[in-house]
């Protein structure tokens, strides 16, 4: 196991950020409405108070919305911050600005069609949902899947895991002043999506991982595509420890930042690089492998203060642990079916439909009315880049879900916002959104 | 072994062989306290489902009285890397049971959703009130009467003339 993080010498008390000070040992506590962290209060209230005139004589709480469009918020997250003067005393996250119901519009799309909704929820790295909605499905169908479409699925999720971190480092840079990451960042996902668009015909939204295996094989050439990908993002990844690691800015603006305890992680459900970074060594790939994990040689990267340093550190280094994966995966790849050759899920090949009436008929019929699903309810759940991502689903035997749900680990996640951002400034308040890491179409759905 | 923590254990076939006890309403706050101190130290997930016009056999175990709501619980024990899961029935006359807040405190957004959704209220919770809605909104999506569609666009300074 590799711990990222004994690497700083420097303890979250010896920094100089304006975070520190207000939990700072012998530091003054502002005086509060109550203890807690989570600002719970409507919005209708919220309004009430917000709408009074500042009276000098009141104890100088302040109320501030910040978002839904603020450009650090990553994408429409909108804030309650309650304030003495800089320092936030409680906040709350209001959410639901994208909820389009896509659990709803799920429950009236086939098996077949599922993936095109769920790539959609998470949409920085859709392969983990297609892929969890997939292993799901094949669950209750009791099938199995060909060993190369689940060597190819390992293969474009990690990349998937790799883009969706180096979107991390260009965010995250960029709302902390590192504008130059912010180029580099996005540069270098544009390459990985690149290989995604030669494979699956698209950026963004694939619909690659079907269930029963994928939607088509990988181009002939792409060993070396994927030789050359690791090769341009692992050097690159050294210049992005000279140019954020090591950087005294850098490190002045996230360490001590934001600090939360295994325990604490642990109560408030968080999983991912935020259970990673307090102490916890949890990875679903490595404790409860699915795919072929356990045939892969990685490690967990693991963090020891919680702080938004770690949490950057992880991400960091656990793109290097993905490439290391998908350099075993090269080696690995076995000749043989993308899919299932389980006619009742997979459609006959394009051939036989000009040679087959039979063919014909069920290629409509699988492409209409879809495959019928054995009743019964399923949890499946993958490690994706922003924690557990699971999918909770339940059939009644026909070939439209009764019920998709999924557990999305950014929702889960931003109920730490409140206990991280608790007595920090509200300019670490940005960098703790960012080492969070919420994809609001995960959160909303 | 046909109970755990004096709930009764699923029959395997529909959870394709993972662990699913079913506790009664009464039983809720019971069981779950037990299962927390028996090592399942992180609530994963909690979801509820709608089954007014399910068409298949429900399959519970003998003794659970099939109810219209069925509020989902998942829990993790990172110690033995053991998932359990939790359904409890609810009547669609009164739709509560009580919050989980006190013993995973991640509970509040997702039984906040489940409210929001379902319309099942969380004795107990914090802060009872919807989370992905809008505050006004009136109905509960995600259950099975709520039509999908044909809903005018609802934006809080419009007169939604339509």
């Amino acid at each position: 196991m590799t711990d990222t993080a004994a690497a700083d010498e420097a303890s979250p008390e010896t920094t100089i950020t304006g975070a520190a000070a207000g939990s700072a040992p012998g530091a003054e506590r502002v005086s509060r409405r109550e203890p807690s962290a989570v600002l719970r209060m409507s919005e209708a209230e919220a309004a009430e108070i917000g709408g009074d005139p500042d009276d000098p004589d009141d104890d100088e709480l302040a109320l501030l919305n910040m978002g839904p469009s603020h450009p650090s918020t990553h994408g429409v997250l909108r804030l309650m911050l309650e304030l003495s003067g800089e320092t936030v005393l409680r906040s709350k996250p209001v959410i639901g600005y994208l909820h389009t119901g896509m659990e709803k519009t799920g429950e009236n799309l086939t098996y077949l069609q599922g993936g095109t909704n769920v790539t959609r929820m998470d949409y920085v790295s859709p392969l983990f949902n297609e892929l969890v909605f997939s292993l799901a499905t094949e669950r209750l169908l009791g099938i199995e899947v060909p060993e190369r479409a689940t060597w190819i699925r390992m293969l474009m999720c990690e990349l998937n895991r790799v883009a969706s971190h180096l979107l991390f480092l260009a965010t995250g840079g960029m709302e902390l002043g590192a504008v130059s990451m912010m180029i580099y960042g996005w540069r270098e996902r544009e390459e990985v999506l690149r290989f995604f668009e030669k494979v699956t015909g698209l950026r963004m939204n694939h619909n690659y991982i079907r269930p029963g295996g994928v939607a088509a094989d990988l181009p002939a050439d792409w060993r070396s595509d994927v030789a050359e990908l690791i090769e341009l993002i692992e050097p690159r990844l050294d210049e992005y420890d000279t140019l954020l690691t090591g950087q005294p800015i850098w490190r002045e603006r996230l360490q001590g930042v934001g600090i939360i305890t295994a325990a604490e992680a642990v109560a408030l459900g968080a999983t991912g690089p935020l259970l990673r970074g307090a102490g916890m060594a949890w990875d679903l790939r490595r404790d409860e492998p699915y795919l072929f994990y356990d045939q892969m040689d990685f490690d967990v990267i693991v963090g020891t203060h919680g702080d938004c340093y770690d949490r950057y550190a992880i991400r960091l280094n656990e793109i290097r642990e993905s490439l290391r994966i998908v350099a075993q995966i090269i080696d690995a790849m076995p000749s043989g079916d993308y899919r299932t050759q389980d006619k009742k899920v997979t459609p006959p090949p394009r051939a036989r439909i000009d040679a087959s009436m039979e063919a014909l008929i069920h290629h409509f019929k699988i492409f209409t009315e879809g495959f019928k699903v054995p009743a019964g309810e399923v949890y499946a759940a993958v490690e994706s880049p922003r924690g557990e991502l699971g999918v909770y689903l339940v059939s009644d035997g026909t070939s439209v879900p009764y019920r998709v749900h999924v557990r999305a680990p950014s929702f889960v996640n931003l109920q730490t916002l409140p206990h991280l951002m608790q007595d920090g400034v509200i300019a670490d308040g940005i960098a703790i959104i960012g080492s969070v890491d919420p994809i609001m179409g995960d959160v909303d759905r | 072994m046909t109970e755990r923590y004096g709930a009764p254990l699923g029959v395997d076939r529909p959870s394709r062989g993972q662990a699913v006890i079913h506790p009664s309403r009464s039983q809720w706050t019971d069981v779950a306290t037990a299962a927390r101190a028996d090592g399942f130290d992180q609530l994963i997930d909690l979801t509820a489902v709608d089954y007014l016009n399910y068409s298949a056999d429900r399959s519970l175990p003998e003794g659970v009285q099939p109810e219209r709501f069925e509020v989902v619980a998942s829990l993790m024990s990172h110690e033995r890397r053991e998932r359990l899961r939790m359904r409890v029935q609810v009547p669609a006359d009164n739709p509560s049971v009580s919050t989980l807040f006190d013993l995973w405190p991640g509970a509040e957004n997702l039984e906040r959703e489940v409210y929001d959704m379902f319309g099942v209220v969380f004795e107990g919770h914090p802060d009872p009130s919807r989370i992905l809605m809008p505050e006004d909104w009136s109905g509960h999506p995600l259950r099975k009467d709520y039509d999908s569609g044909q809903i005018p666009v609802q934006f809080k300074a419009a007169s939604n003339v339509r």
